[in-house]
């Protein structure tokens, strides 16, 4: 089995799919990601999805886990990059994320992150509508 | 190992691995086929929902895919077999949000949406066979 | 009804030892009834090679046209069918190539009242041919009809960048099911190519819309959020809103705007950009 790695980068946890994902590799990375969350101490976690080609029931769900397990360490969680052909397929199978956050690209699920962790730091109000940085 | 003319190629679902390997025989299918990207992950989806079912409930199985024909339009057929122990109520596994096991109850019916064709058959203590078609459009 | 072995081979006698009279008048006829929109050269390469094609299966009387001893007439006269249609030609006049073969084989045998019998079955196997001809031509002309379609729904439905970050879809006219999803899924590409945000989905100038069809749109708003993108939709007209209602779709938290204008305001201000009118003269 395939283990899918976790690269840190300043507050935040990259994790990058380049690889067909296994039933496995999925729980494997969701207890591999609440090992390092909590050793880091990260405020978020970036998950790329640019490179995966189908994500079922299986996977799907996976993305809701560890937005609850990130937010149990008081931690984001952001889903970038998901295939058109990937969305339309989730949409029809009926799957919700479960209210995880997307951006398109990783620099916007960067970004994203940034102004997530400074609301809760209480430098930007909570409610209203998110001003976007320029 | 690509399918040579589009006839019918058998896979043993019988461990994570499989339900991958499924997916990858099945892409080739609708690759080979030219279903358009959105059809293909459509099936390739439904596939690894249904391979994972013939694992999980069905103690494993095989599937068995191929490309079809009915004159006009091309098509990939992909069927799942085991001699697990049938479904007793057909109605509430089709329904959104029933699960007997792991997984979010999306299996059967989630699988059936991303298809063109769907067909169930099984038999308590028997074992289940399912079948789903895609059609190029 | 088919011929003796004996007799058929008969037949099958006099028209290979008359091929080329027989190809040369046939071409002349066919040539004559096309009036010259076909060269002479071009039929006689094609009907050289039907001819050859044709002469083991006379004895047939074509009621197995479908079968296997049939599979490279078939494939000729498809062909045949196919370019007589790109050329323009009418199925009447595509068919009559393959009927006015009759006639010259008529002529040919008319004083030996022995091959009649053969001659009928020949002029069975022909009829069937000619009609095989027909059903290609349509075939082909369905394909033909297709294809256009589909070109004329890539023309007539943009996904274009208005601002920097936000894309616009104007649908126009009627919106079937097959059209919505086309133009959804490439609304989504777009915003991956673009790397755009936004999209403003605008249905004014939509007729009608069905429950398949607002579905459609709603998926198609759930998967741009999937990917990271909103999906504003402008420009519901009244009608348009009633049929939405009447049939219980739930449009959810999903932003409509009244017009384009609206939608642009509101997702430029949602990209950061202010617009400020400045005083004129």
């Amino acid at each position: 089995m395939e283990r899918v790695p976790i690269l840190k980068i300043g507050g935040v946890l990259l994790v990058s799919i380049q690889i067909d994902l296994h039933d496995q590799s999925v729980l494997a990375l969701q207890e591999d990601l609440a090992e390092k969350i909590s050793a880091t101490g990260a405020h978020g976690v970036v998950i790329d999805i640019s490179a995966v080609e189908i994500v079922d029931s299986f996977i799907g769900r996976m993305f809701a886990t560890i937005a609850s397990i990130s937010r149990l360490f008081d931690a984001d969680t952001v889903v970038v990059g998901m295939r058109p052909a990937v969305a339309i397929t989730l949409v029809e199978l009926g799957l919700t994320l479960g209210g995880v956050r997307t951006a398109l690209d990783l620099e916007r699920g960067m970004k994203i992150l940034g102004q997530l962790g400074r609301q809760r730091r209480g430098v930007l109000p909570h409610s209203g509508e998110l001003e976007r940085d320029f | 190992m690509p399918p040579r003319s589009g006839g019918p190629e058998e896979l043993r679902i019988s461990g994570d691995d499989d339900v991958v390997r499924v997916r990858q025989l099945v892409r080739t299918y609708a690759q080979q086929t030219k279903l358009s990207l959105v059809d293909q992950t459509k099936l390739v989806t439904a596939a690894s929902e249904l391979a994972r079912n013939t694992l999980i409930y069905g103690g494993g199985g095989f599937a068995r895919v191929e490309e079809i024909s009915d004159g006009r339009r091309s098509g990939v057929r992909a069927s799942f077999h085991d001699e697990g122990p049938g479904i007793p109520d057909l109605t509430l596994a089709l329904a959104d949000g029933w699960s007997s096991g792991s997984g979010l109850g999306l299996g059967l019916s989630g699988a059936r949406r991303l298809v063109d064709e769907f067909d169930l058959d099984t038999e308590v203590g028997r074992g289940t066979v399912v079948t789903v078609v895609k059609w190029k459009r | 009804m088919t011929a003796d072995a004996g007799d058929a081979q008969r037949l099958t006698e006099v028209l290979r030892a008359n091929a080329e009279s027989l190809i040369d008048k046939w071409v002349s006829a066919v040539a004559g009834l096309l009036r010259g929109r076909s060269t002479k050269t071009e039929l006689e390469r094609d009907f050289r090679e039907f001819f050859t094609a044709l002469l083991p299966l006379v004895g047939s009387d074509g009621r197995d046209v479908g079968g296997p001893r049939f599979t490279e007439i078939r494939s000729l006269l498809e062909e045949y069918s196919r370019s007589r249609v790109r050329a323009g030609f009418t199925p009447t006049e595509t068919a009559s190539s393959v009927f006015s073969l009759k006639r010259e084989v008529f002529e040919l045998t008319q004083d030996d009242p022995s091959l009649h019998r053969e001659v009928l079955v020949f002029s069975g196997l022909l009829d069937s041919l000619g009609l095989l001809t027909f059903e290609s031509y349509a075939r082909v002309r369905e394909e033909i009809i297709r294809e256009q379609a589909e070109q004329l729904l890539e023309l007539t439905t943009p996904v274009v960048k208005i601002w920097e970050g936000v894309l616009a879809v104007p649908l126009v006219g009627t919106l079937d099911s097959a059209r919505t999803q086309v133009v959804m899924e490439k609304l989504l590409e777009s915003l991956v190519e673009t790397g755009s945000e936004h999209a403003i989905i605008d249905i004014t100038g939509v007729s009608a819309v069905d429950t398949q069809v607002a579905q459609h749109l709603l998926k198609t708003v759930v998967a741009a959020r999937l990917m990271g993108a909103e999906c504003i939709v402008s420009g519901i007209r009244p009608q348009i809103a009633q049929t939405i209602v009447a049939l219980g779709i739930e449009f959810g938290d999903i932003v409509t705007k009244a017009s384009l204008a609206d939608a642009l305001r509101h997702a430029l201000r949602r990209e950061g950009v202010d617009v400020v009118r400045r005083e004129v003269g």
